[in-house]
């Protein structure tokens, strides 16, 4: 039943994908010197929101190409040469008298960019990094109550981010939503895809009673099943959540777009908002005893059937807001959520499994962790970053920065 | 009818054998020593980079291209199992994934282009050493319905007198005291704790025994082909397990039937894809592979809820399935 609701959902979205010359939008450009000779060997980027969307160098010719990019919008052409940075900002539009692929000449007798210091661009990215921290907290807090629940890592929970984002996409870029209203509305959906999931899936599982590795393993097949089912309906590419633009505000050497603020105010919103019902409301106080002791909370009168589900509700909810957070930061593909599940699990060890303020400051470790690295290490590496952090956190301190020194297993 | 022999060719193509022998490896992980290791694609790219890298760049010859690759992947197991073996079960299936999704981003980034290629990954000029010593006569090689081309038999015929070397090895090892040893940890680990069993040790082991023999169906995998890295993502993890559960963990030939089985569906699903395109039913064969992965996707949640022994298993030996 939910995979017909979203077959029907996302059938547009397939159908777009499959337009032809959709995915060739781009830039094409020459590097020339003062004495309009090639450039050869330099490094040519393009970047979107100060992230990097794709990479060149320039041939014997001095030519560079860059295509694929992820369709209209404002982009910066980065040229690295002889010690020099020289940028242009291009913006490409979909209109009938200009091509997808734009070309540009340039020469490194134009004046070189103004190169931000090392202290300015650590400033960028610890917005960006702690913008990061607080979406990857929201979902994460999911994971860890329906671990606390349900007893189990759910290795499908990346795919409910997913499915957060591409519902975004679906409210705000196709059915033209305002940002605010598709968010809120992705939300709904992905409470309700919690919902059936826990209806239709892991409730019978655990009638059955099956065992941990058992539901391991089937949210791994449940997790290959819809991520190949959003890569069918959404296709390989990745596109921006919506068209909208709210500008950009610049705070001291940080300039970031409106909405990453939003975002932000909007992310701790919700968690204070989850974080006071755990521990004042009275499902919440229900939920923290489930997940202590599932067996003493039935018996005082806590019905833990109800409790579970309202949980799976929350979690796909939160997941959902999560990924729509997401789509707006970077951009919606169908693996974004799994790429911040792993994201997740770092933020969940590096905190102490199972406990929540732990939770949200291994996030926010590990958002900052992958912004900031990427001054170093190369953006395609980026979740590396994140990552070497949850391995490194193991080797040296296996209960996590504030999980109690006890035996965990 | 030619769809059926089309299929029915893929029980002996050296991708089968590949996965086979990677799924081996992953059933000493999980059927019998009952780590949870869900990076064992992880494994399987460190021994195709390992050995093409050794070979190509590196100009080992390659008994020690294979010598160094195996060194690799026992020290990459020791990296990922010295701190988790201890931890519940969640942790090490957290890490393996999250180790083999570094070395795929590690290996697809452009940084380091000049070695790993990367994401177009390594040209084949490497498997000279085995297409070299191809016995078979040149051209294309006729066998019952289906023909081969000469280097594709050979290639096969070498990856499965592994497969079945690699087969007779661990059923032996798995009667031994050592097997005996893994098979109380998986049942029951406290136990073996009070009958004085060394259980880290076993499991790392194990985990660096399994992770080895999965470098070597790397190496395997990339000698009839390119090397790709996306190949290595997590959905081939998943394959593997859908194998092995199909075919029965904890059997030595379990992991072989189900890598046969799970590609000759892949095959006939693909030749349903490209009939469902040829009738205008999808825009594309890529599109409806994608289809037949939430197939495998699904059936890998039916077998481990239904039939969690698979074929050849034994129900009562799965302590997985365990209340």
């Amino acid at each position: 039943m939910a995979l017909a609701l979203l077959l029907a959902v996302l059938a547009p979205a397939g159908a777009a994908h499959a337009a032809p010359g959709d995915d060739q939008w781009g830039f094409r450009g020459l590097v020339r010197d003062g004495e309009r000779k090639p450039v050869t060997g330099a490094a040519v980027a393009v970047e979107s929101d100060g992230e990097v969307v794709g990479t060149d160098v320039t041939d014997a010719r001095g030519r560079w190409e860059i295509l694929g990019l992820a369709g209209p919008g404002t982009y910066t052409v980065v040229v690295k040469t002889g010690g020099k940075t020289y940028e242009v900002e291009k913006e490409l539009v979909r209109s009938g008298t200009t091509l997808p692929v734009q070309n540009l000449v340039m020469s490194t007798s134009d004046a070189p960019a103004v190169q931000a210091s090392l202290g300015d661009k650590l400033a960028q990215r610890a917005v960006s990094g702690l913008n990061l921290g607080l979406l990857i907290a929201i979902a994460a807090i999911g994971l860890s109550l329906v671990f606390g629940t349900s007893r189990f890592t759910n290795f499908a929970h990346g795919e409910n981010v997913t499915f957060g984002g591409i519902m975004g996409y679906v409210f705000a870029s196709l059915a033209h939503l305002p940002l605010l209203l598709a968010a809120a509305a992705a939300t709904v959906a992905g409470a309700a895809f919690g919902y059936l999931q826990d209806l239709g899936f892991w409730r019978p599982l655990r009638r059955k009673g099956v065992s941990l590795v058992t539901l391991m393993i089937a949210s791994i097949g449940a997790a290959l099943a819809l991520r190949s089912l959003f890569q069918f309906l959404y296709g390989n590419g990745t596109r921006s959540l919506t068209r909208e633009d709210w500008g950009t505000v610049r705070l001291g050497p940080v300039v970031m777009p409106a909405t990453s603020y939003v975002a932000m105010g909007i992310s701790v919103a919700v968690l204070v908002a989850v974080g006071v019902w755990l521990k004042r409301g009275r499902i919440g106080k229900a939920t923290r005893a489930v997940a202590n002791n599932p067996a003493l909370a039935g018996a005082s009168g806590i019905d833990v059937d109800r409790v579970t589900r309202i949980v799976w509700v929350l979690s796909g909810g939160l997941a959902a807001l999560s990924g729509v957070l997401l789509g707006v930061f970077n951009q919606v593909s169908y693996d974004m959520g799994f790429n911040l599940l792993l994201l997740m699990f770092a933020a969940v060890i590096l905190g102490g499994l199972g406990t929540a303020f732990g939770t949200l400051a291994g996030a926010i470790v590990v958002g900052l962790c992958t912004e900031i690295l990427v001054l170093w290490i190369p953006a395609d590496m980026k979740y590396v970053g994140g990552l070497a952090v949850l391995v490194a956190v193991l080797l040296v301190r296996p209960q996590g920065l504030f999980g109690r020194q006890a035996r965990i297993g | 009818m030619d769809w059926i022999l089309n299929s029915l060719r893929e029980i002996i193509t050296p991708t089968t054998a590949a996965y086979a022998l990677a799924a081996i490896g992953l059933n000493i992980h999980f059927g019998f020593t009952g780590l949870v290791n869900f990076g064992q694609a992880g494994f399987v790219a460190i021994g195709g980079y390992g050995f093409a890298i050794s070979v190509t760049q590196l100009g080992l010859s390659w008994p020690l291209a294979i010598a160094v690759t195996l060194l690799l992947a026992v020290g990459y197991a020791l990296l990922l199992g010295i701190p988790t073996l201890r931890l519940r079960a969640d942790y090490l299936a957290i890490v393996t994934i999250a180790c083999a999704e570094i070395i795929r981003f590690t290996l697809n980034s452009s940084a380091f282009a000049s070695v790993t290629g990367g994401a177009n990954g390594l040209y084949n000029d490497y498997s000279g050493w085995i297409t070299g010593a191809n016995p078979y006569p040149q051209g294309l090689v006729h066998l019952g319905p289906w023909t081969f081309t000469s280097t594709d038999l050979w290639i096969a015929t070498v990856d499965w007198a592994v497969v079945a070397v690699v087969a007779v090895g661990v059923f032996l090892l798995i009667r031994s005291p050592w097997g005996l040893v893994l098979k109380g940890i998986r049942e029951d680990e406290h136990a073996m704790l009070s009958l004085g069993k060394n259980v880290n040790l076993h499991k790392l082991q194990a985990l660096v025994m399994g992770g080895a023999i999965g470098a070597l169906a790397g190496i395997l995998y990339v000698q009839p082909t390119s090397v790709q890295p996306f190949d290595f993502a997590s959905r081939m993890t998943f394959n593997m397990y859908t194998m092995l559960i199909l075919g029965g963990a904890a059997t030595v030939f379990g992991p072989i039937l189900g890598s046969m089985i799970f590609w000759v569906v892949m095959r006939f699903t693909d030749e349903l894809v490209n009939a469902g395109v040829d009738a205008g039913l999808l825009d594309n064969a890529t599109q409806g592979s994608q289809l037949r992965f939430v197939l495998v996707g699904a059936a890998l949640v039916l077998l481990v809820v239904f039939r969690p022994q698979g074929i050849l298993g034994n129900r009562t030996e799965l302590s997985f399935d365990a209340k």
